[in-house]
């Protein structure tokens, strides 16, 4: 109700005046403001005063005006820098955009490639074979084929062109994101970042003179690496990680997987559909322990047992041998409670997606008195670090992997923008259960918010009801005219307020259609509202409406029911 | 009995395993207690709109213990598939309704008996429902047709290993993590497929690296079980395999086997053979087959022709008393599947170009493989033809399904020197085929000029693709 009541505030006098004079970059802002402030709001659950609503209008127009002389900015209090950001990832450079959009005067420290993980070993490689995978799969779907009347000699494919396309990507993406940031004006210092004091940064290649620099306030963005558990010798060949699995050097006759979250996954749909038989090593007791439970069931229907692919659930990988000798790799399992040693089994390649460490050796935390929490950077929920003490250290953030409240890229970018905002004199929490995630196996996995456990456990602690709406794809028309009718969406909401409480989705284009659901999340949009939004027909984002329009919900009639114009 | 009768529940007669299961307890059956008490699994109402619903797939199998709450089984509805929970706890005695097949909203579809002693009587109370007498023509078909791919010499023979009762060999696999054949090591799909054509791993040599069992290694265990399945062709095959001495008793689908070899008796058969040259017939493959014809669909298609000049041949005896003509051409094609033998029929095989019927010929495989024949598409055929060519065999007889009135076992086209008419000799590709006909209807006269036919056709072949 509250959200409600700013948006339509906000739609009226004072914004669209000012939008007139001012550039299209301040409208942008004003709607992102507009976003922040309601997200601040459902994370407290507690209704606004009108004068906040009115004090934080006047923010705006600050924040704004400084943003047109941000070009010129000169810094403040002798420092080199505004903002100095250690890690050219996803993370910093969606921080370091905004921060030049705001008027800081923004650097950024690389020690590695620009773009981190996610451009060059994560998600955006992956992408590019996970395209590969789905067209692999849907030419080698004869019986689909047939069923569109569609008649295709078999289809085969070449390894190092995949490859190359993957690598091409990953260069193109990085010489995307390099450009934008030179453009904007930020600095680019290449080298490893270490902090050496308060507000001081030491960087520099290994043979090269080390500089150092100052600024107002730092970011820690340094992100993470693949995680490999003790007793598993990684030889970058036949026993590797996500890292190596990207360049596709070579398709193993049988892959096992260690580890069954998103990352595995979605390699175990690669490797399947070029060929390669797949064997899941999970620890816990089901696969895919992430996801919400009916999804999981479901995606081990569509994506698991239809495959070459087979699993052990309930045991640890406890040690791993390369191949070596002509002999295969082998992989001596333990069951995971007993740690009895249960069986060894011997594949061509072992894949290690266990998960992911924060990369925070030699950032110079010892200097400012941080100890980090597993190698995590520990941080308020504003991403303020927080000494041994438990303390806020002034000035200095951590965003992203490093601080590992939710390994996503966006996520990181997210908390990146959050940070900025503070700095520039706005209070901003950002709302994790409005961040979607998304797995790009085929079909694609996506959601947003609680899974139906959790959110049972948060209504009986809190003394709500939740109710649970689904609905098919086999039900939606575009999907059904794609042949592709796998597939489940179902949404967590309360009957008592209509706040959506978590969307999951199983089916094509899952990844893309989330975001109605977290829009709706972050600007608190209520299930009552969204079921008047008009969907396209046909168009897969009808799936959601379905939701929407199936989702009963107690309140009274709601106050921004739409008016005929 | 109980085991024949379930069988006839399938729309689909592919035996496959759990039917072959059951008769490992079926000599239990006697033993059932008065109070033993098994339910019925029913085709539940998913929507208000749903009168029937296909089983897509059962999570439990045969045999599988069920709690309360467990999902049993997935069924589609008009709009979604849904998981279908079990009311009660107990063990799955019966799967009445396979995957990919439809019942009615309410109908039973598996039986849950409440201890392991119930199993039999669900199992009894299963096959009283069903329905019986349904004609198992294609049992009768004397020999397979290992059409779709040619069975080279089986390494191993799983032979009747889905029988309790019968001892299996286990073949000590070389890998090296197998300490010693105590495990065996097999890739994830060679796992799958192994299940799905219930196949004893332990019996599999692996050819893959290091002697692991790879996918190939299972098919071609499940297809030398299957040629060993037929009671002919299996005798060299399954000695190696089954234990000396013993005494194993039929399957399920053996006894079918059995029941129809019987009944063929009562027809009155003869046989006439016939050797043909098929040098332009192989030219005429030749130059066709990249345009997906295949040896069969040229060989039905020309059996098709010859036939529309003799009707007699295409005709049948029903009662004893008259002739039945058949108003249209079907050529049944006997096809070894995984297992089993099964004959898919060429409908109108004389009214259908050679593309399309070569077309449809691929599809009937297809649809064979995956277990999706409907019964039109096997139980129509009027006259049969059977192929051993692939295996070398130069000439063999079939023994004459049931219901029809001629079935033709074609040979190996193989080069053969011959004398020809002017006076020279040369030497020439020759097949020889081989019609088992019932003599109640078709006369020696009407089989030769059918078959004189027939020979023209594959020796001046240029018409089969007009």
């Amino acid at each position: 109700m509250q959200s409600s009541m700013s948006l339509s505030l906000s739609l009226s006098s004072p914004l669209p005046t000012k939008a007139n004079s001012s550039t299209p970059r301040s409208i942008r802002f004003c709607g992102l403001r507009r976003e922040a402030l309601v997200s601040n709001l459902t994370h407290r659950h507690r209704p606004v005063p009108p004068q906040r609503i009115q004090r934080s209008r006047v923010q705006v127009s600050c924040a704004s005006t400084s943003s047109s002389n941000g070009s010129s900015a000169s810094v403040k209090g002798g420092f080199d820098y505004d903002l100095i950001i250690i890690g050219a990832g996803v993370g910093g450079h969606g921080a370091a955009l905004h921060a030049v959009e705001k008027g800081l005067k923004t650097a950024i420290i690389e020690g590695d490639v620009v773009g981190g993980t996610c451009v060059n070993r994560g998600c955006v490689p992956s992408k590019a074979l996970l395209a590969v995978s789905g067209r692999m799969r849907e030419l080698h779907d004869e019986h689909h084929m047939k069923s569109l009347g569609l008649q295709v000699s078999s289809a085969g494919y070449d390894r190092q062109a995949v490859a190359d396309h993957a690598n091409n990507l990953a260069s193109k993406i990085r010489s995307n994101l390099t450009n934008s940031m030179k453009a904007l004006g930020v600095d680019i210092l290449t080298g490893v970042g270490t902090i050496v004091g308060p507000q001081k940064v030491r960087y520099g290649k290994a043979g090269f003179p080390e500089k150092e620099v100052t600024a107002r306030d730092i970011i820690i963005a340094t992100g993470s690496t693949p995680f490999v558990p003790n007793g598993i010798e990684i030889d970058g060949k036949t026993v590797f990680t996500s890292d190596h699995a990207l360049k596709m050097e070579w398709v193993p006759d049988w892959l096992a997987i260690v580890g069954s979250g998103y990352i595995g996954l979605e390699f175990s749909d690669v490797y399947t559909a070029l060929g390669s038989e797949v064997t899941f090593i999970e620890a816990l007791d089901q696969l895919m322990p992430g996801f919400d439970p009916e999804i999981g069931k479901l995606a081990q229907r569509i994506l698991i047992n239809p495959r070459k692919i087979d699993y052990h659930t309930g045991v640890f990988a406890k040690k791993i041998t390369p191949a070596k000798d002509g002999k295969p790799v082998q992989i001596e399992l333990i069951d995971a409670k007993s740690k009895e040693p249960t069986e060894t089994i011997e594949v061509d390649a072992a894949l290690i997606a266990t998960g992911r460490a924060p990369f925070t050796k030699g950032l110079g935390l010892e200097n400012i008195n941080v100890a980090t929490q597993r190698g995590f950077v520990p941080v308020d929920e504003r991403m303020r670090v927080l000494d041994a003490n438990g303390e806020l250290v002034p000035h200095v953030y951590c965003i992203g992997d490093a601080n590992g409240k939710l390994m996503l890229a966006h996520a990181a970018s997210a908390q990146g923008i959050s940070v900025v905002e503070q700095l520039t004199g706005r209070d901003h929490v950002l709302n994790h259960l409005s961040i979607p995630a998304a797995c790009f196996t085929h079909p694609e996995i996506s959601m947003v918010g609680l899974t139906e456990p959790q959110a049972r456990e948060k209504g009986e602690k809190e003394g709500f009801e939740i109710s649970v709406v689904k609905t098919s794809f086999k039900a939606n028309t575009k999907a059904l005219a794609e042949n592709e009718g796998d597939g489940l969406a179902k949404m967590i909401y309360r009957p008592d307020t209509g706040e959506i409480l978590g969307v999951h989705i199983l089916g094509l284009h899952a990844a893309d259609l989330i975001h109605e659901a977290s829009n709706a999340i972050a600007l608190g949009t209520k299930v009552q509202d969204i079921k008047f939004a008009v969907h396209a027909h046909p168009t897969l984002s009808e799936v959601l409406d379905e939701l929407f329009k199936a989702a009963k919900v107690n309140t009274g009639v709601s106050v921004n029911e739409p008016v005929a114009v | 009995m109980a085991n024949l009768l379930h069988l006839n529940l399938r729309s689909v007669f592919i035996p496959s395993l759990s039917t072959r299961r059951h008769s490992s307890a079926a000599p239990r059956r006697h033993q059932f207690r008065v109070e033993a008490k098994v339910r019925e699994i029913f085709m539940p109402a998913l929507s208000s709109t749903m009168t029937e619903g296909k089983v897509v797939s059962w999570l439990k199998s045969e045999g599988d213990q069920v709690a309360k709450g467990e999902s049993v089984v997935v069924v589609e509805s008009d709009k979604a598939d849904m998981e279908v929970e079990s009311f009660h706890a107990g063990i799955m005695a019966t799967i009445m309704v396979l995957e990919g097949e439809s019942a009615s909203v309410g109908s039973p579809i598996a039986l849950l008996a409440e201890t392991e002693s119930d199993i039999a009587l669900a199992k009894a109370q299963a096959s009283g429902s069903g329905s019986s007498g349904s004609d198992q023509k294609t049992e009768a078909v004397a020999a397979p047709v290992a059409e779709p791919e040619p069975v080279s010499a089986p390494l191993v023979v799983a032979a009747v290993s889905a029988s309790v009762s019968s001892p299996v060999v286990k073949v000590a696999s070389t890998h090296p993590a197998s300490e010693g054949g105590k495990r065996v090591v097999a890739s994830p799909y060679a796992k799958k497929l192994a299940k799905e054509f219930n196949v004893d791993l332990g019996t599999v040599v692996g050819s893959g690296p290091m002697g692991r069992i790879v996918a190939k290694d299972v098919e071609l265990a499940a297809s030398s079980a299957a040629v060993s399945e037929k009671p002919k062709v299996a005798a060299v095959a399954a000695a190696s395999a089954v234990q000396l001495g013993s005494v194993v008793p039929f399957t399920t689908m053996q006894g079918a086997v059995s029941k129809n070899m019987l009944e063929s008796l009562s027809v009155p058969t003869f046989r006439v053979g016939y050797t043909m040259t098929t040098d332009a017939l192989d030219a005429l493959y030749k130059k066709i087959k990249s345009k997906g014809v295949t040896m069969t669909a040229l060989l039905a298609k020309a059996t098709a022709m010859a036939l529309t000049q003799h009707p007699v041949v295409n005709s049948s005896c029903r009662d004893g008393k008259s002739f039945t003509y058949n108003s249209s051409i079907n050529i049944a094609v006997a096809v070894a599947m995984d297992g089993g033998l099964i004959t898919p029929v060429l409908q109108d095989a004389d009214k259908l170009d050679i593309y399309t019927l070569s077309r449809k010929w691929k599809e009937l495989v297809d649809k064979a493989r995956a277990k999706q024949l409907q019964p039109q598409e096997y139980t129509t055929g009027t006259f049969t033809l059977s192929n051993l060519g692939m295996f070398g065999v130069d000439r063999f007889d079939a023994i004459l399904p049931p219901g029809t009135g001629a079935i033709m076992a074609v040979g190996a086209s193989r080069p053969t020197v011959v004398g020809t008419k002017d006076g020279r000799i040369g030497m020439k590709n020759q097949m020889q085929v081989n019609v088992t006909a019932d003599h109640r209807v078709i006369y020696g006269a009407d089989l030769a000029a059918f078959l004189q036919t027939f020979a023209q056709i594959i020796e001046d072949p240029k018409d089969l693709t007009f």
